[in-house]
């Protein structure tokens, strides 16, 4: 069977864009979480996101690309763009049917969706909405399908494109999705990954109306707390990452370097509710025993796990058993941190916002920390790296992810060094 | 002979399904409509469309979600996921199985989405500008998501196993299909999978207006008209299908009484992009669907066609098709034009049509349109053709440069054509009305 | 509106899930808690969400946390439409 491995990766983050900005953020400890600036956040429960400082144009973008697109496009697009260049890959001299796109993603074009609704709807005075205020490119933002257009507009890519749309585990199934298509053979190179831009008054609201979100509004650098006691409830982030995902033969042919082996992917559902967790992990363990029977590696090799760690009560003690479940006695010694008490919870995108923080971890031997973790939560008894980051060689890393609809996701990511 | 015999137990074939279309709210329903050539295009009826460029759609008509599901569910979905528990109801029903009686992690939900819950999504956006946030309703964070069809499936029938949702426009269908028999080879037991949509609510309907490619034509019998020199756009509608899928060993030894077919190839493609003087792509997908099925183009007995009712789109498609079976070389039909487009569920209703013309040996016609000679497609009109039929070509294409293509199989000897003369089967009209 | 009875939270109910299958709720069914009575989680914060919508209130989530039965709702709801 064919393997394959991450050769590029493109980060557009809460913060500066960039891979290399998101990485010296969260290795730091530092928080891009703050008072949402996007709209005015006054008349919400909660006024809290992790916002990207992104400018289209400074990222390249040129201005029909920006004219037509959301910003979960033109993240995605930024980060395709990024993704390329890290992995050296020269995509002209490739065969366009072999290169495919997935992109993960969980609300669409929920922005554009939403400004474009206030114009003809006459900021919600009309039911039957007005065609004549229609922008011409709405269709682009009602169908989601619009950012794999785009990615694969973006790369020249002519092989299968999709998105993939499980919700918050979009990002991760996305990869998963590449990897799928890789082994089997329908493409040599995939560029993939996820985007979501959902700060905006819709879904804040839907967080308020769930009481889903912090309303640490007095103090937003520290409003995201996972693992901690005093958590309440998680931060809207947004962004993108993307990857450049090769069959091993063909990086190996072209010399490119290699952050990581796509290992082993599985995803589950609980089955059970739209928006709650039973608090015994079942399905979350069964995905993570599942990818690591894929990966065909045991429990007690993985040496990082990258939580999914939203910063609610039910997420965190329902993900502690999960590894418990999974992972048995090596879960007490693993270190396991949440990257989204520093970029919020991009929804679709995170899960490929934290495979590229797992193959940095990889690539550079550091797992980066778990912010804000203060108090510990006698439910919540594993090492979760509080504050600081950690070196070491990292050989194994896994990467999960749970959201509405009951989706649970894991992947497994090895070393270069394993290959 | 022991390879053929292997790939066989593998294979990944499709033993219910469960329908809700324009032209009937059940499986039987819509297929008898479906041969009888009647046409569930109409004016609009959900809202006022005078003040509306485009006037006809495909409604689902005397549906009600409360026969399908409960009011608590029914409460928190929109009509996206209303269609897909009713057809999942039916899906399970034909296919004979009790997902509460399986394992739960060896089943999955794995379906295509396009708007997602746009009605649903319309009424909440209005709560918020016309009152403030505090009135946006707490389902509106699970009903408008692209992910809402799959998750409320995979709660109601317990169904724990690598589940998904895929978009990719109006090919996304079929790449939901393909996903399931990817999981089903990597030992899934059992895939529920499909897709339906349903968008036509105000904003819905503006979203769609703006791709250019709808037809402004007000006469219903009129309006979508694929491979004809009229074409003039399409027709959009709602509805879907949803299908149960399992490898053909399980279904074997599970004694399922019916194997409708077997998903036997399949293939996507990316057109290339605008201004790049590069050809389409479809022809391509149809291509590596069949080498995937590893079947000739002499094998194929119908084709399926996308038929988008967009000049330029019909004779790129029309091309595709000719290059690879020649002129006429194979029955063409486009039964959607009885029901419009529906997006994330029209492949998956041409992938049922295709199932039941295997079962019936009949290839269900296109109405209205009369195609161009030019074309030299060799469509199927007005009449359902009784034909032997073992392989069938579904072809899907998404706006915006996706292109689907799956190869359907019989797996079961089919009937003799004699069967069909006899006149023995009830789905059959007789010719002369 | 300066309070809430009975019949006006049974109505709001039926708005947000509907009649419970097959059976109508009663004054005996006021202090059962929600989910013994079919309510689940999502149920009760979208009754909180139609209240505020209707009685123009702000309910905060601790409120929420406590409202676990029908009888919790309109006792909630009348202290604090007094208060107002």
């Amino acid at each position: 069977m064919n393997r394959a491995v991450v050769t590029g990766i493109g980060v557009v983050a809460p913060g500066r864009p960039g891979r290399e900005n998101f990485w010296e953020m969260i290795v730091k400890g530092r928080t891009a979480t703050r008072r949402i600036t996007l709209f005015d956040p006054a008349p919400f429960r909660s006024r809290i996101g992790a916002e990207c400082d992104f400018d289209p144009e400074r990222c390249g973008l040129s201005y029909q690309e920006i004219r037509r697109t959301d910003r979960a496009g033109q993240f995605a697009i930024a980060a395709a763009r990024e993704a390329v260049a890290d992995s050296g890959i020269a995509l002209a001299q490739e065969r366009p049917e072999r290169i495919g796109v997935s992109v993960g993603n969980g609300v669409g074009n929920a922005i554009s969706m939403e400004q474009e609704y206030r114009t003809v709807s006459d900021n919600g005075r009309r039911w039957l909405v007005d065609p004549d205020y229609m922008v011409p490119h709405l269709y682009g933002y009602v169908m989601s399908s619009s950012l794999a257009t785009e990615v694969a507009w973006a790369t020249g890519a002519e092989g299968p494109a999709t998105v993939v749309s499980s919700g918050c585990c979009a990002g991760i199934d996305a990869v998963g999705y590449a990897v799928d298509l890789i082994r089997e053979g329908a493409a040599e190179v995939m560029v993939a990954g996820a985007t979501d831009a959902p700060i905006y008054p819709i879904t804040v609201s839907c967080f308020d109306t769930l009481r889903a979100s912090s309303t640490s509004n007095d103090d937003p650098e520290h409003a995201c707390r996972p693992f901690d006691e005093r958590r309440n409830g998680l931060v809207l982030g947004e962004g993108s990452a993307v990857f450049v995902i090769e069959e091993l033969e063909h990086a190996r042919r072209r010399g490119a370097p290699v952050y990581c082996e796509v290992a082993g992917y599985a995803a589950r559902a609980n089955g059970y509710h739209m928006t709650g967790l039973r608090p015994d992990g079942r399905e979350m363990g069964e995905a993570i025993t599942a990818a690591l029977d894929e990966a065909r590696i045991n429990p007690d090799e993985i040496d990082y796990a990258n939580a999914h760690g939203s910063g609610t009560k039910q997420n965190d003690r329902h993900e502690t058993a999960a590894y418990k479940r999974s992972l048995g006695e090596h879960a007490y010694g693993l270190p396991v941190s949440s990257i989204k008490s520093m970029v919020g919870h991009s929804l679709g995108s995170i899960g490929s916002i934290e495979i590229a923080a797992s193959a940095l971890a990889i690539d550079r031997g550091t797992v980066p920390p778990t912010a804000n973790y203060e108090h510990p939560d006698p439910e919540c008894d594993l090492d979760y790296v509080p504050g600081t980051a950690r070196e070491g060689t990292l050989d194994v890393v896994l990467s999960v992810g749970s959201g509405f609809g009951g989706f649970q996701s894991a992947v497994v990511l090895t070393s270069p060094r394993r290959l | 002979m022991e390879a053929v015999r292997e790939a066989q137990k593998t294979a990944s074939v499709i033993t219910g399904v469960g329908v809700v279309a324009p032209t009937g709210s059940d499986r039987e329903a819509w297929w008898q409509a479906t041969l009888d050539g009647k046409s569930g295009l109409g004016r609009i009826s959900r809202f006022d469309p005078s003040g509306y460029p485009v006037r006809v759609a495909g409604e689902v008509t005397g549906f009600d979600p409360a026969d399908h599901a409960p009011q608590r569910l029914v409460s928190e979905t929109d009509a996206m996921t209303q269609y897909a528990f009713a057809a999942t109801n039916e899906a399970l029903a034909d296919a004979a199985v009790d997902p509460a009686r399986m394992p739960d992690l060896e089943l999955a939900v794995i379906t295509a989405n396009s708007s997602g819950g746009v009605e649903f999504g319309q009424r909440e956006l209005q709560k918020l500008y016309a009152e403030g946030p505090q009135a946006v309703g707490a389902y509106m964070s699970i009903a408008w998501f692209y992910a809402a069809t799959t998750g409320q499936l995979s709660i109601r029938h317990g169904m724990r196993g690598p589940c998904g949702v895929l978009c990719s426009e109006q090919a996304g269908g079929l790449d939901a299909l393909a996903q399931s028999r990817r999981v089903l080879a990597k030992g899934t037991r059992l895939v529920v999978s499909g897709g339906t949509d349903a968008s036509l609510s105000p904003y819905g309907l503006v979203c769609q207006l703006s791709n250019g490619r709808l037809s402004q034509v007000p006469q219903p019998d009129e309006a979508y008209l694929p491979f004809s020199p009229d074409a003039a756009g399409y027709v959009p509608g709602e509805g879907g299908a949803i299908l149960v899928m399992e490898s053909l060993a399980a279904a074997r030894a599970r004694g399922a009484e019916r194997v409708y077919g077997e998903l036997a190839g399949y293939a996507a493609t990316f057109d290339p992009r605008p201004g790049s003087g590069r050809p389409p792509t479809l022809r391509r997908a149809a291509e590596l669907a069949l080498a995937d099925a590893g079947a000739e183009p002499g094998e194929v007995d119908v084709v399926f066609a996308d038929g988008h009712g967009v000049p330029e789109l019909d004779r790129q498609e029309a091309q595709a098709v000719a290059a690879l079976f020649g002129p006429r070389g194979v029955p063409v039909s486009v039964p959607k034009t009885m029901t419009g487009r529906l997006y994330a569920g029209g492949a998956p209703l041409d992938v049922a049509a295709a199932l039941l013309a295997l079962r019936d040996q009949v290839i269900p016609p296109s109405v209205n349109t009369c195609p161009d000679p030019g074309h030299l497609l060799d469509l199927v009109t007005d009449r359902p053709r009784a034909a032997r039929l073992r392989t069938v070509l579904v072809l899907a294409r998404g706006y915006g440069g996706f292109n689907s293509a799956v190869v359907l199989r019989s797996v079961d000897t089919p009937a003799p054509l004699t069967h069909l003369s006899a006149g023995t089967s009830s789905h059959i009209p007789r010719r002369n009305g | 509106m300066s309070s809430i009875s009975f019949d006006d939270l049974k109505a709001i109910m039926s708005r947000c899930t509907g009649e419970l299958d097959g059976r109508e709720l009663t004054e005996s069914d006021l202090s059962t808690s929600f989910t013994e009575i079919g309510y689940d989680s999502l149920a009760v914060l979208e009754i909180a969400s139609q209240l505020q919508r209707e009685y123009g209130l702000q309910i905060p989530d601790e409120a929420i946390e406590e409202m676990d039965s029908p009888q919790a709702v309109i006792d909630y709801v009348n202290t604090n439409l007094a208060a107002v």
